[in-house]
């Protein structure tokens, strides 16, 4: 019990001083520059302070519970016994096809870690209000969620077949550009940001360990030059999902509405 | 059980939801395709109730504290008039929540490395710390000015499509030239900077900002702070790439 109530306390020292610095720059902008009172100072600090134990709690805990059997998970998915990379043979005959459960695995750990991203369900309640209940905070997280899952499915996909990171990017870019040609002008900004928030404290150390394990289990990939461009995939391809789910809301609505009409 | 507890449990209710799938996705990987136990199940259940907790306090801590303190400030920069306070600040808040973020610092350690073995620079130890520190910094500025482009976009109206154009752009030219080893870091340097407690700040800023601008819709406008600062660190590590 000690253990685990001392190990808290370290997290929740390390969660303070990660935030140390926008502490420091808010109270100095505030104190110095505005100098003017925060209406409802408790409320505001009492909130300050649930978010620096929420956070602490939660990082604990995914240190604790998930990480480590998460980390595991993608290490022995991705293990070469597990790949039958083992037999002489196979790494002749190996073929993309042959890791199926790797972008099942890399499928269901995008999608499921995204809805538990502490960010993305901050953006989503703001969006929620800002548009004044129009987009429902659930419609756009799962519209996230599979826009990380495909982004890091095709990103295991080329790190098993070892094609340039670029190419994948730069059709990607095409790709926004011309669904934000089609799509509803209020929807835009919201969809470039979630690109950025998808990945933070709960995507990147899981999603980091499986393409660290991937790229080296399989022969002439090297985690050092490969195992990068997971995370540049989930924050990609979720722009593509919320535009798309911006544009099908939109149809849908213009076809219920022509129907009445 | 009356109303009140009912309303209390709610957002507990709510963290359970948001974890299930991951829970759901680790339970099932480990039974079924690796057909393994799942290993300290106490310590597995201890952990998943603490994320739970933390979760549903750290979404209260949000309302409560950091979007109506990120709002407020916008509204009080506005009621200032001051842009070059307001652009200092947004510098500031970009550079100093990015200079210290973990994920950061692990990042630019191994694209050290990896400058070390694809022989950019000296394979020792100072050089690799000084080569991590460069490219630590050359984020941390790009995010700040990320922001601040951000909030010039908001007190002019520009369309942040057209920028974004030009940022993905300068991202292809800059790939075109820039050492094949350091491609896969800058890409990835784009999604780690912004951190948990950045995110819902810089947005209720943004929102905030757009609401208290004449002629700025919080929707069209507020938004896309985050996607000028995961769109800068991508040039400017690859800059950093060719500089050395």
């Amino acid at each position: 019990m000690t253990e685990h109530l001392i190990s808290l306390w370290t997290s929740l020292l390390s969660t303070f001083g990660d935030i140390l610095p926008i502490i420091g720059i808010l109270v100095g902008f505030q104190v110095l520059i505005l100098r003017r009172k925060i209406p409802n100072l408790k409320r505001v600090l009492l909130g300050f302070l649930l978010v620096l134990l929420g956070l602490a709690l939660f990082l604990e805990g995914l240190e604790r519970a998930l990480f480590p059997l998460g980390k595991l998970m993608a290490e022995q998915l991705t293990a070469p016994e597990f790949l039958g990379l083992s037999r002489a043979e196979a790494s002749v005959s190996m073929h993309w096809r042959e890791f199926v459960w790797v972008y099942l695995f890399a499928l269901a750990i995008g999608f499921s870690t995204t809805i538990a991203e502490p960010s993305l369900i901050a953006v989503a309640i703001k969006a929620h209000k800002v548009s004044g209940g129009t987009i429902n905070p659930w419609g756009l997280r799962i519209a996230v969620a599979i826009g990380v899952a495909i982004g890091i499915a095709l990103g295991t996909y080329r790190i098993v077949t070892g094609t340039p990171l670029q190419y994948y990017v730069i059709t990607g870019y095409l790709f926004v550009l011309a669904q934000t040609w089609f799509a509803p002008r209020s929807i835009i900004a919201l969809a470039y940001d979630s690109g950025g928030v998808t990945t933070s404290t709960v995507t990147v150390p899981l999603v980091a360990a499986l393409g660290l394990g991937l790229s080296s289990s399989i022969p002439g990939r090297t985690p050092l030059l490969d195992g990068f461009g997971l995370i540049a995939f989930a924050s990609l391809f979720p722009i593509m999902t919320v535009l798309g789910y911006a544009q099908l809301s939109e149809g849908i609505a213009r076809r219920r509405s022509g129907n009445e009409s | 059980m009356n109303t009140r507890t009912l309303e209390l449990l709610r957002p507990l209710l709510e963290s359970i939801k948001d974890l299930l799938p991951i829970v759901g996705v680790i339970t099932f990987f480990q039974l079924f395709v690796l057909g393994q136990p799942i290993p300290n199940l106490l310590e597995l259940l201890w952990g998943t109730l603490l994320v739970v907790v933390g979760l549903t306090l750290f979404v209260q801590g949000l309302e409560l504290g950091l979007f109506p303190l990120g709002e407020n400030m916008a509204w009080d920069f506005a009621a200032k008039g001051s842009v070059l306070w307001l652009l200092l600040f947004a510098f500031s808040l970009g550079f100093g929540t990015t200079v210290a973020e973990p994920a950061l610092i692990a990042i630019a350690e191994e694209a050290a490395e990896v400058a070390a073995r694809g022989g950019m620079i000296l394979d020792a130890p100072d050089a690799r710390e000084a080569y991590a520190e460069g490219l630590r910094y050359t984020v941390a500025f790009s995010v700040g000015l990320a922001i601040v482009i951000g909030v010039l976009r908001i007190l002019r109206g520009w369309p942040i499509q057209y920028l974004i154009i030009c940022g993905y752009i300068g991202v292809v030219i800059m790939t075109a030239f820039a050492p094949k080893e350091i491609i896969g870091i800058a890409y990835d340097s784009g999604g780690v900077t912004t951190s948990t407690i950045t995110v819902p700040l810089v947005t209720a800023l943004g929102v905030g900002l757009a609401s208290s601008i004449e002629g700025r819709n919080p929707m069209v406008d507020g938004f896309g702070l985050i996607a000028f600062a995961s769109l800068t660190p991508m040039i400017f590590v690859m800059a950093y790439g060719i500089a050395l």
